[in-house]
């Protein structure tokens, strides 16, 4: 029962949000919604009972990921009633009521125990998305939005076509093209095997190109660029962790086929080339949203790198997914205040920040420091434990390939970050800046910062065995 | 009566379509081709798994879906925006029409190799799905107005279906109706954001679509 809470809680808000009238009042809903939702997955991780039917179920990846989700989600939700402040008389229904089914369909995509449900909940979640991202109305919005809605119809698409080639291999290899998730892995190694790599490609390449993977990222920096900050940290946090949950399910079953080393394979080759991508555009990045949407790209190459590599380093990736997201709240909600009081994303008329607006550039500051790897921040624990693994399993080339990347993407980013907020300040700020800090938009990304540091400094045993869980789902018994 | 024989007449009509489509400029022509394309597909169910409820459901839904309401809403949609003819292809039509060709004689030729099972080796369900597949990809490539791109995603879609064709009796009827309906939704997104394309640009052209770059 619980588990079906925790999808209708957001769509009910959304109904509620949806019907009553008063665009003061309606902001309230969402973090009524987050909080509520927080609270039965806490239940629910803190229970035993996690499959609800065939169809519906969490298992460690699953919960891992719920709890990414509504974390980042809740802390959002608190930052977007400041937003809402702001523009109180701009029209919200629509925003909101996308809003909330985002939380309904990515709970969803985290407990489908069928890949087709798993297809429908992964495209609920585009589709929902795709207002979000317009909320500001204007040409360059709706060029992000629409390249947004296609490439990714399309890259969901060709995920559908991938999982009906592995229906087929099923229908060939046992009779049946069942497509419950755990019958799949119990049947897998009987399947015939050619469709079963077609269809992984297919469906790498799909979710690939919902999580941003280089070079399927062409919609990121633009969707990332233009979406209020509120958006794009929960883009960058949570839906992409969503569609990574989509490879990791395709990576189980090939796992469960004795297929994984292809499988590793073209993830390694998917995350190495998302690392060179971001590192490339990474340098002399001039607008701060479009620099955090290539971190973005560097990040998930870090994700697929990690579990491409296996043991130590499957651990290392399950982490980071929750240390990401958290780094990527408290960046794009940081950016989001930037971005609101000098009205421009562009690093040269936004120098010296920290002078003018000392908790949000100090915070975007931190972020930045977390995001590429500094101790004691929970990303440097989880890169360095991935980093760990690639040394252990003998991949010396690719730990130094890896190393020298991250330091190219420090450097690049470090340039445009530093100047923006450390640099001699504007000369002429700003008149009549329609923004200043306030404790509804400051105090999540504080929090969030927080965690980050605690996480960096001392892992909580839950989270350690939620972590060490996941990862073993992922790994094969040779 | 010989269901075999009339789903491969309806497979080979669809592939008749899917050059036809690569072919003509004129917008409402193709969306009506397309709806039509739709609408064949949604018997096959019926067709190739007899009246059970699943099927009925299945081929009545898609029926609704692809044969109706979709082009209601694309026809609406072109309405609005004023626009009846693709202007700037980025290929021209005849290029588009022989790549067609070539590609649906490719999908025949590749289904040939690939590892079939023995009652798919001589049906048309596998070249056919491919060369659906490739038409729209063709006309998501070559075609430059937000429209023309719609429709290559609904063609696309409507190769995925004849595939899925194969399941039917693997996927449960919700999470086909899952599937339709996020189908409908898209197709309805994509038509409001058309609309505020066409309202900011006064064209629905996504070559304007590019000032968003490094």
């Amino acid at each position: 029962m619980l588990l079906y809470a925790i999808i209708l809680t957001p769509l009910f808000f959304a109904l509620v949000a949806a019907i009553l009238p008063g665009r003061r009042r309606r902001p309230l809903l969402v973090p009524i919604a987050a909080v509520t939702h927080l609270g039965l997955v806490f239940q629910v991780l803190a229970g035993s009972n996690t499959q609800a039917n065939e169809f519906l179920g969490l298992d460690a990846v699953g919960r891992l990921v719920l709890l990414v989700v509504s974390l980042l989600y809740t802390a959002m939700s608190i930052y977007a009633l400041g937003y809402f402040r702001q523009h109180r008389n701009w029209r919200n229904k629509i925003f909101i009521v996308c809003l909330l089914i985002f939380l309904g369909a990515m709970s969803l995509a985290t407990m489908a125990r069928h890949l087709g449900l798993l297809w429908v909940a992964v495209e609920a979640t585009t589709l929902v998305s795709a207002p979000l991202i317009y909320y500001n109305r204007n040409r360059f919005s709706i060029e992000a939005t629409w390249k947004y809605l296609i490439l990714c119809s399309i890259g969901i698409a060709l995920a559908m076509l991938g999982i009906l080639f592995i229906a087929y291999a099923g229908l060939q290899g046992t009779g049946s093209g069942i497509l419950q998730f755990d019958h799949m892995l119990a049947v897998a190694a009987s399947y015939s095997k050619p469709w079963l790599r077609v269809g992984f490609i297919f469906l790498l390449v799909g979710f690939g190109t919902k999580m941003g993977l280089a070079p399927l990222h062409s919609w990121k920096p633009d969707a990332y660029g233009e979406a209020p900050g509120l958006v794009g940290g929960l883009l960058s946090g949570g839906l992409t962790s969503i569609a990574f949950l989509g490879v990791l399910r395709a990576l189980q079953i090939m796992g469960a086929a004795g297929e994984i080393d292809l499988a590793r394979q073209a993830l390694l080759v998917l995350g190495v080339t998302s690392l060179v991508f971001a590192a490339i555009f990474v340098i002399r990045q001039r607008d701060i949203k479009r620099m955090l949407a290539y971190s973005s790209v560097e990040h998930m190459g870090l994700l697929a790198i990690g579990v491409s590599i296996g043991g130590v380093a499957t651990f290392g990736a399950m982490f980071h997914l929750l240390s990401n997201a958290l780094a990527k709240g408290v960046l794009f909600m940081a950016a989001g205040n930037i971005h609101r009081f000098y009205g421009t994303k562009r690093v040269c008329e936004m120098q010296g920040s920290l002078s003018v607006l000392p908790v949000s550039s100090g915070l975007f500051l931190a972020g930045f420091l977390a995001i590429t790897g500094s101790p004691p921040f929970a990303p440097f624990m989880s890169e360095f434990t991935m980093l760990r693994g690639m040394v252990a399993g003998g991949h010396f080339v690719l730990t130094g390939a890896v190393l020298v990347l991250l330091a190219v993407i420090f450097i690049g980013m470090g340039s445009t970050v530093l100047p923006a907020t450390m640099g001699p300040p504007l000369e002429e700020p700003p008149d009549a800046p329609e923004y200043r800090d306030s404790l509804l938009t400051t105090v999540s990304p504080l929090v969030l910062m927080a965690a980050i540091l605690c996480f960096g400094i001392w892992l909580p045993e839950p989270l350690r065995r939620l972590f060490t869980d996941a990862a073993a789902l992922l790994e094969v018994a040779k | 009566m010989d269901f075999q024989a009339i789903i491969n007449g309806i497979l080979l009509f669809v592939l008749l379509l899917n050059l036809f489509i690569l072919g003509t400029s004129r917008l409402g022509t193709c969306i009506k081709m397309v709806s039509l394309q739709g609408a064949l597909l949604a018997l096959l169910p019926v067709l190739m798994h007899g009246t059970p409820y699943h099927a009925l459901i299945l081929s009545a839904s898609a029926l609704l879906l692809k044969g109706a309401l979709i082009p209601w809403l694309l026809f609406r949609a072109i309405r609005e925006v004023r626009i009846r003819r693709e202007i700037t292809p980025r290929i021209g039509f005849i290029a588009t029409l022989l790549l067609g060709a070539l590609t649906t004689a490719a999908a025949f030729i590749f289904s040939g190799q690939l590892p079939l099972l023995p009652e798919h080796q001589h049906s048309l369900i596998i070249p056919g799905s491919l060369a659906t597949l490739c038409a729209g990809a063709l006309l998501l490539i070559t075609r430059s107005t937000a429209i023309t791109q719609v429709l290559g995603y609904l063609m696309f879609e409507n190769g995925i279906f004849i595939f899925g064709m194969l399941f039917i009796k693997a996927m449960p009827l919700m999470i086909e109706a899952g599937v339709l309906l996020d189908m409908l939704v898209a197709i309805f997104v994509m038509g409001i954001v058309m609309n505020h394309i066409n309202r900011e640009f006064s064209s629905i052209n996504t070559e304007q679509l590019s000032q968003l770059k490094e």
